[in-house]
Order: structure tokens, then C-alpha cells, then sequence
């Protein structure tokens, strides 16, 4: 048994989730109780999905154990086929139903439907989100692939490959997948199936007519592009365009696989080596940098990080156990110690034990920085709702330099007022403690107990004497305001006031203040 | 006019819900001295760490106790396993004076033993902290399900009451600031002896006697009611205190079993009434004769549509409650309109096909269907707001309006 307070991962089945949501034509019949339905808010809230994911659970109760939950399921799967009418069935258990061991791959074969059914094993007790969606993506493409057409490939054609990885509720697949797209396509390479984002059956039978394939999340490929390098000898991509750097590795890799030169004009909207380079970038030179996230993104950041922006990593880690291999060689590079862990509480301890002044890492390493106030931005999932814009935001390519150089700088005290807060140091204004101008003020972040104070003190009906109308608070009333939450406090106390000086109150009560709400309450 | 006797769509199948353990979200909160220890899967703590979204705390007062390969194989006894679990929280944890452990799917299905658990716990951490544990396991509990589990629980613990005097207590979690309102409207009617259950701290738990009513501030509370009741106090039936009418019906109920003359109760809430009836007021024009549906979520379903109906003069289609208590739900049902179609448990694509034939103008469900279903035109109100916000009492019922309008104000503010 394991204490877990936040987890970096899913169980597997929400990484089975998030390959058949990515795709257009499959649906995924679960076996799990009530309540493991929660897995679609994450897609219709936190990526905004207009759709419902393409899953049906068998919603199993205590009731029905003694009972048929085969039965149960095998109904589920065949309701689901009829009304989905997908043109692929993806089966199996969640964590409960892997206990009661009834076998949905048996069990839906049992019906003879008149497409493929493909079973998942997803050890729920040993295995996680992202070993879970690189499973059911291998087990898809085993399943489903065809032999590509002899005589078709030995013709001449234009070079052509697939994009391997993508996901939903991946963190910037949407916009690496078309940064990266017109990057090949720029190249003179023709991208034949992108999966499994926005992949059909159709498409995934597809794959092995292409030359070879573009690796770009491995976490999530990696095991489908070496089984398609062993049948069909499609060789796969090992670098990940993420930076300037790396992109250009990237391209002359895809460009050595295509056998095509490399044309002119590819870095005509790259910026950020540029303003690297301009002066106002100084500062950035040796800021000590954390790095945490899955193993891809946090190495690919590193390398931006140490290379392209002039940090040094003070620290580097994950918490995808498969992939820790990687990430020792990277720490190995900077000469840090690595840190292999799912457990958030050590993430914490080691950052305060390095005190860095910038953090890249996940949702939590944000919270951890705002706890310990030290500039962080988001490089790698499990990420919130933010982290999914609606702008245009890749990771990858030149335009995902772009992007990092932007969201990285972002945080940290812009050069002149760092240099303001050195020389004026004793100044009431730009001390020490101080954060960034434009994220607000650190001593209101700090606490809640002193924003209250904060707010409390700045929202003092300062102008009794200016104003003689004005009206005072009883104590109780004063009491009752501050069980107002903080943020929409100040409002309530000026309604208040606006309304007892209407009224021509001179005492503000309890009974004041919720008539003034109830005046006020639109 | 009344539907405590209409004929209810019963159905089995698919469940869009949450699993009871969702309670903790909101309980861990009213209770500050209390930690909640799930004993289940990546899931549970997946999920939990899900629905909590942004919550997250220095240190959240719940976690996981993450069964593995090894416990399930045997390897590991699970009991020492969780005792040591146990001691390591409690060690980082001083401050924790109660402890649930709570009860998932797969606890249940291994059959591992948390009473006898939590007992055996119990004894080695008492007196600094008190062990208890409930289920909030998906296979028997739906949502607030999950907090009826854990105060069923905690009345074990209820103290007797040694002091004389009749003595109300207000069951179910309410937002602090809808207790104090509550608590002064019952003192200016000159009831002096009540308490909220669950309280505020572990340590003051309530005292429970011969001469104590109880009266449910939430309607989910089934288990905890019959709990109560086999413990010898008595239970007033009451509509629950929704809107004006809901909070005066909930109100006189108690003043007149504290024998609270007539005159008095007008004089003490009519001041609040009014207040609650004026901003309820500003929405109905808005709202009054557009059609809903609620699918299923947390059994507050029936008390919201009598409120929606009564008073924003709203148009019932489908009310969906994914358990319905007849007993308890009595004096909401007999306000409902007899042409209401009340639905107890879900078989999910069913129900949607009836709102595809129904169209209402507005549907209340759960954060899994509002997004899909807005992208195909309705407007949705997503339910589990009208859990986590205070909703209840006189000053809420304005507020509690808004969370319906506001959905439907937008639609209209929207031009793109």
C-alpha cells in the first residue's frame, strides 16, 4: 500500500480513454462501477470536448455482484454497438472490474459483432495513464494494420510518413500536430496518417504504407513505432523538435529518412534565438532552473533551457518510471542529480533543498511554486484547463520556440526591475520579498490571513470625516462581512454602504447587509 | 396538484454519477481537525484529485492508501500494510483528531474489513485521534451518498446529552455562513438548545438525548436519519430549506415542535421572507414558464424542482434523483405538480433521448454531459455547483435563482 495525497497519473484506463476519444470512430466499452464515469469530465471540461467521449461503462452496483455483471457487461457492449455503430470495439476492465475477473474480451468476442474487437489488458495495480494509452494504441495498430501494397511502394512517390503519439488531452498535441505537419510538409514530405488524434479505423489499417514514422510523444508511441519498424521496416524518429536546436536536429533527421535537401526560408518566423541574443536577455544568464514532468518534455526543456536561454539546471526529474532511463542520461549531462518519483511531496522537497529561481514543471510544481513563491511555468501534463488555449500554442518546431521563449520569460522580474530591486533594496516598495509587478503582490498571495488584513485595510471607510453622511459598522456586522469570501468582499461592503447612506442609516447591522444584497442581487 | 403518489420511471444501465467518495470534497472541509483515508485504487485518488480540481491545499486533509499487486497477491498482509499507512499519516499529521478511513470499490471487493480496521486503530491511536470509517465506494453510494455514509458513522460517536431542555439538531453539511444565519433566526425565536451535525471540529460533536429532535438541512440523508432514530430521537418531516417557501416550510416545522406561537415566527422571519421573495422575484421574469429537466446527481434534484416550480414558476419535464426516499421526500413531493415525471436511477442514453424529444430550455446535469450537451444547443446548468454553493436559507434564495437564470442570461448576452 502506498500513501498518495496528488498523483501525476491516471490509471490506465483513462490513458485507453484518452486514445479512443483522440480517434473518430472507435468506441471503448468499460467494465467498471458507478462512479468511474468522472474520466469524461477530464475531456469535456478540461480540454472543452464538445462530445461526449466515445466510452460506455457497464456501471456495475453491489447488487449485481452476487449476480451476472458478464451478463451485464455483454449487454453493455451490445447497446453500445448499436447505437454508436463504431467501426472498432475497444474492451476492458477498470481497477474494480479487474478484481472480479470477468473477461470482456471473452465475453464480447461472445457476440460476434461484425467489427474488430480488440481487448485490453491494463494491469490497473501496477501500470499507469501513460503506459495505458501506449498499450491500447499498440494493441490498435496490431490489431488493425495491413501489410502495405508491395508494388505501390516500390513506385517512385513522393516521400511520405506518419505522425505517431498525439492523444486527447495531451498537453499541446493539437498545435504540435500542425506546427509539425506544415514543418514536413514545408520539407516536401507527405504526412499520410496522423494517429492517434483524429485517426479512423480507415487510417490506422493505412499505416504501413508510409516511408517511416515521426515519433512525437513516445510516452505514448514508442512501442507501436518499434513494432512497425520490426513488421514493416518503417524506421521511426528518435529527437523531439522541441527548441530551435533540436528542431534543426529533427529536420536533418526526417531529411536523412526522406533522402530531400533542405530548403530555404524554414526559420523565417523564429524569434527566440533572437531575443535570446538582444541585450534585454542578459539577466536570463545562469538562473538556476528546476525541471520536473514526464521524461520527453522535461528533457527536451532542459536542453532549451541550458542551450537556447543560458539557465543552469539545478535539478531534473519525472515521474514516468519507464522512461527514468532517459532522464539519468540527461541529468548525467548537467551534472545533477536525477529525481525519479510520482510522489509530489518529494518534488517539494527537493526544490526547496536547491532553492531554484525558476520552475518548470506540472500543475503541481506550479502550486508548489506559488507556496514557495518562486516563478514557475507549465512544460508537461497532468496540466489544468489553462494550459489547453485557445490560441495557438505548440511546444514544437519554431514556432513552439516561440512560445517557450515567451511563456519561460514570462514569469520572471523583467531585467530593469530586477535591477531596481538590487539597487533600492532597503526601499519600502522594492524589497526583497517582492514579486514581479505584473503578477501581483507576493505579500497578498502569501496568506490568505494577510490578503484579508490587506483588503481589510484598504477598504476602511476612510472618509467619515469628508463624508459626515456615512454610516458605521456594527461589530456584528463587521463579523458577518468577513465570512463574505475575500474576493468579492470589498463589493459587498461598498453596496452596503452605498445603500445604508441611500437609506440614511446611520448603523450598519446584519439586517443591513443582506438588504443591501438583496438590493443589489441581480 | 401533488405527486407523492405518481408512478416513477425506475431504470437500470448506465450511470453518469459520481461515487460517493466525492463527499470528502466538501466534508474534509467542514470538519478541520479530520482526515479522509481512501483505501482504494489510482482511480479513487484520481478521481478525487479530479473533482477537487483546484483545491489543493499546503497538505489536503484527504489522500489514498493505494492498494497494490503486493496486497492483492498477498504478499502483503493489507491489514499491517494500513496500519502502517496509518502511522506514518499520523505521524506527519498531529493535528488530525479524526480519522475516516473510506471504504472504495475495490476495498469492497477484496472484502477487506475497515470497522474492524478502524477499531483496532482506534485503540492504538486514541486518545489523540479517533478512528471511524464508512464506504463511499462507487457500488453502493451515489455522490452525497457518500456524506450520508460518514455522518451515519460519526452518530455512533454522538455523546449523551445530560442537560435538560429540548434540543433540535440541524442535520447535514452547510456552508458556515447559511449555520450562523440559521442559528440567529432560531435564537430570536427563542430556540436556545440546537447544534449542526456534522459540527466544525471533531471535538465538539454534538450531544444527542431523550428530549433531542432532529430535523435534515439535507435530503440525502437517509442512512443517517434511521440512525438517529433507532438512537430514540425523534425526526420532524419538513421540506427542505430551499427558497423562501422551502426555508419558512423547514422553519415552522421546528418552531412548532418547540411550540414557538404564531405571531413570533411571522415577526422573525418575515423581514428575511421578504427579502428572499424580492430577489427570487428579479429572476422569475426571466425564468417563469421555461421548461427543465434534471438528471440524475445528488438526490437535491426533487427539493430544487419544487423550488424552481414554486417559485420561479418554471415548467417540470423529467425530474431525475438517482435514489428517491419516499419518507423523506414526502413533503417535497406533495408540492410537485402531479404531471411531473419523476426518474429513480438512470439508464443514461435512454434519458437523453427523452430530452432530445423533450428540448427542455434548460437541463441540470453533471460536468460530463454540459459541454456535449450545450455544442448541441441546450443550456445547461451543471449540477455539482448546487452542492459546493450555499444554496439554502432566506439570504441564498436569490443566489440559488441566479445559478438557473445565469446560463440562460448568457445565451441570450452571446452574439457570436
Amino acid at each position: 500500500m502506498q500513501l498518495t495525497l496528488w498523483t501525476y497519473e491516471g490509471p490506465p484506463h483513462v490513458g485507453a480513454m484518452r486514445v479512443a476519444t483522440a480517434m473518430t470512430n472507435v468506441h471503448y466499452v468499460l467494465h467498471a462501477p458507478q462512479g468511474d464515469t468522472y474520466a469524461d469530465l477530464l475531456f469535456t471540461m478540461i480540454e472543452r470536448l464538445p462530445r461526449r467521449p466515445p466510452v460506455t461503462y457497464s456501471t456495475f452496483q453491489a447488487r449485481d455482484l452476487g449476480g451476472d455483471t458478464a451478463q451485464l457487461f455483454k449487454e453493455a457492449v451490445a447497446n453500445a454497438f448499436d447505437r454508436f455503430q463504431p467501426q472498432a470495439v475497444l474492451v476492458g476492465s477498470s481497477c474494480t472490474a479487474e478484481l472480479i475477473q470477468d473477461d470482456p474480451g471473452g465475453l464480447a468476442r461472445a457476440l460476434n459483432l461484425p467489427v474488430p474487437v480488440i481487448p485490453l489488458e491494463l494491469p490497473a495495480y501496477q501500470r499507469k495513464e501513460n503506459w495505458g494509452a501506449s498499450e491500447t494504441f499498440y494493441q490498435l495498430v496490431r490489431n488493425l494494420v495491413k501489410p502495405a501494397d508491395k508494388d505501390l511502394s516500390a513506385a517512385p512517390h513522393k516521400p511520405s510518413c506518419n505522425i505517431l503519439g498525439p492523444t486527447a488531452l495531451g498537453f499541446r498535441h493539437r498545435d504540435d500536430v500542425r506546427e509539425i505537419s506544415l514543418l514536413l510538409q514545408a520539407l516536401g514530405i507527405e504526412v499520410k496518417v496522423i494517429a492517434p488524434l483524429n485517426a479512423s479505423v480507415e487510417d490506422i489499417r493505412k499505416l504501413a504504407q508510409a516511408d517511416f514514422n515521426v515519433v512525437l510523444y513516445p510516452e505514448i508511441a514508442n512501442t507501436t513505432a518499434q513494432w512497425l519498424e520490426r513488421q514493416f521496416n518503417q524506421p521511426y524518429t528518435r529527437t523531439i523538435p522541441i527548441g530551435v536546436s533540436a528542431t534543426r536536429e529533427f529536420i536533418r533527421e526526417v531529411t536523412s529518412l526522406s533522402e530531400l535537401p533542405i530548403p530555404a526560408g524554414l526559420e523565417d518566423d523564429m524569434h527566440s534565438v533572437w531575443y535570446s541574443r538582444s541585450v534585454d536577455s542578459t539577466y536570463l544568464t545562469g538562473k538556476r532552473v528546476f525541471l520536473f514532468g514526464d521524461a520527453t518534455h522535461v528533457v527536451a526543456a532542459a536542453r532549451f533551457a541550458s542551450e537556447e536561454m543560458g539557465f543552469e539546471v539545478v535539478g531534473i526529474g519525472t515521474y514516468s518510471r519507464e522512461f527514468a532511463r532517459e532522464v539519468r542520461e540527461a541529468a548525467k549531462k548537467y551534472q545533477v542529480e536525477p529525481l525519479i518519483t510520482d510522489d509530489y511531496l518529494a518534488v517539494e522537497e527537493q526544490i526547496k533543498h536547491l532553492h531554484p529561481e525558476l520552475i518548470l514543471g506540472t500543475q503541481m510544481e506550479r502550486h508548489i511554486a506559488k507556496r514557495l513563491n518562486i516563478p514557475c511555468a507549465v512544460i508537461s501534463a497532468p496540466v489544468h484547463i489553462q494550459d489547453f488555449p485557445a490560441r495557438y500554442a505548440p511546444q514544437m518546431g519554431f514556432e513552439g520556440a516561440n512560445v517557450l521563449f515567451d511563456t519561460w520569460v514570462h514569469p520572471l522580474m523583467m531585467g530593469l526591475e530586477e535591477h531596481l530591486l538590487g539597487m533600492f533594496r532597503e526601499d519600502f516598495e522594492f524589497h526583497d520579498g517582492a514579486a514581479p509587478s505584473h503578477l501581483g503582490s507576493s505579500r497578498v498571495a502569501e496568506t490568505p490571513v494577510t490578503a484579508l488584513r490587506e483588503v481589510a485595510q484598504t477598504e476602511l471607510p476612510k472618509p467619515i470625516t469628508a463624508q459626515p453622511a456615512s454610516s458605521t459598522w456594527s461589530t456584528e456586522a463587521e463579523k458577518e462581512l468577513g465570512k463574505i469570501p475575500f474576493f468579492v468582499r470589498g463589493k459587498a461592503r461598498r453596496n452596503t454602504e452605498r445603500y445604508a447612506l441611500e437609506q440614511g442609516l446611520s448603523t450598519i447591522t446584519v439586517e443591513t447587509l443582506y438588504d443591501a444584497k438583496a438590493h443589489f442581487s441581480r | 396538484m401533488g405527486c407523492a403518489n405518481t408512478p416513477v420511471i425506475s431504470e437500470k444501465g448506465q450511470r453518469q454519477v459520481f461515487c460517493g467518495l466525492t463527499g470528502i470534497i466538501w466534508l474534509h472541509r467542514k470538519i478541520q481537525d479530520a482526515f479522509f483515508l481512501v483505501v482504494g485504487s489510482r482511480t479513487c485518488a484520481h478521481l478525487i484529485q479530479s473533482a477537487a480540481g483546484v483545491m489543493i491545499f499546503a497538505e489536503p486533509r484527504f489522500g489514498t492508501a493505494i492498494i497494490d499487486e503486493r496486497d492483492l497477491a498477498g504478499i502483503a498482509d493489507a491489514n499491517d500494510e494500513l496500519d502502517r499507512v496509518v502511522s506514518e499519516l499520523l505521524a506527519r499529521r498531529q493535528d488530525i483528531k479524526l480519522l475516516f478511513l473510506v471504504g472504495s470499490c475495490p476495498s469492497e471487493v477484496i472484502k477487506l474489513d475497515l470497522s474492524r480496521a478502524a477499531e483496532r486503530l482506534c485503540k492504538q491511536h486514541m486518545p489523540h485521534t479517533r478512528v471511524l470509517s464508512y464506504s463511499g465506494s462507487g457500488i453502493e453510494t451515489t455522490f452525497t451518498q457518500g456524506e450520508d455514509a460518514c455522518l451515519a458513522a460519526l452518530t455512533e460517536t454522538l455523546p449523551a446529552r445530560t442537560s435538560q431542555g429540548k434540543h433540535l439538531l440541524i442535520v447535514g453539511t452547510l456552508a458556515d455562513v447559511v449555520e450562523d444565519q440559521l442559528s440567529v433566526l432560531l435564537r430570536k425565536m427563542g430556540i436556545e438548545h440546537f447544534d449542526f451535525f456534522p459540527p466544525r471540529r471533531s471535538t465538539a460533536l454534538p450531544a444527542i438525548g431523550p428530549e433531542t429532535v432532529c430535523v435534515l438541512a439535507q435530503p440525502f440523508l437517509a442512512d443517517t436519519a434511521r440512525q438517529l432514530e433507532s438512537k430514540g430521537v425523534k425526526r420532524l418531516e419538513a421540506p427542505f430549506p430551499l427558497g423562501a417557501e422551502g426555508t419558512t416550510k423547514w422553519l415552522r416545522v421546528i418552531a412548532q415542535a418547540f411550540a414557538i406561537d404564531h405571531f413570533r415566527f411571522e415577526e422573525v422571519t418575515q423581514a428575511a421572507r421578504q427579502r428572499a421573495e424580492q430577489s427570487v422575484a428579479r429572476h422569475r421574469t426571466q425564468l417563469q414558464g421555461k421548461s427543465i429537466t434534471f438528471l440524475p446527481d445528488s438526490q437535491l434534484e426533487i427539493p430544487l424542482a419544487r423550488f424552481v416550480y414554486q417559485e420561479l414558476h418554471m415548467k417540470l419535464l423529467e425530474v431525475g434523483t438517482p435514489y428517491l426516499h419516499r419518507q423523506i421526500m414526502t413533503p417535497e413531493l406533495e408540492q410537485l405538480p402531479s404531471s411531473t415525471r419523476l426518474s429513480e436511477g438512470q439508464s443514461l442514453e435512454l434519458q437523453l433521448d427523452r430530452c432530445d424529444a423533450d428540448q427542455p430550455d434548460l437541463i441540470v446535469c453533471g460536468l460530463g454531459l454540459a459541454n456535449p450537451l450545450e455544442a448541441k444547443g441546450f443550456t445547461t446548468k451543471w449540477s455539482i455547483e448546487l452542492v459546493f454553493t450555499p444554496i439554502q436559507g432566506y439570504e441564498q434564495a436569490g443566489d440559488l435563482a441566479a445559478l438557473f437564470s445565469r446560463p440562460l442570461a448568457r445565451k441570450l448576452k452571446l452574439v457570436a
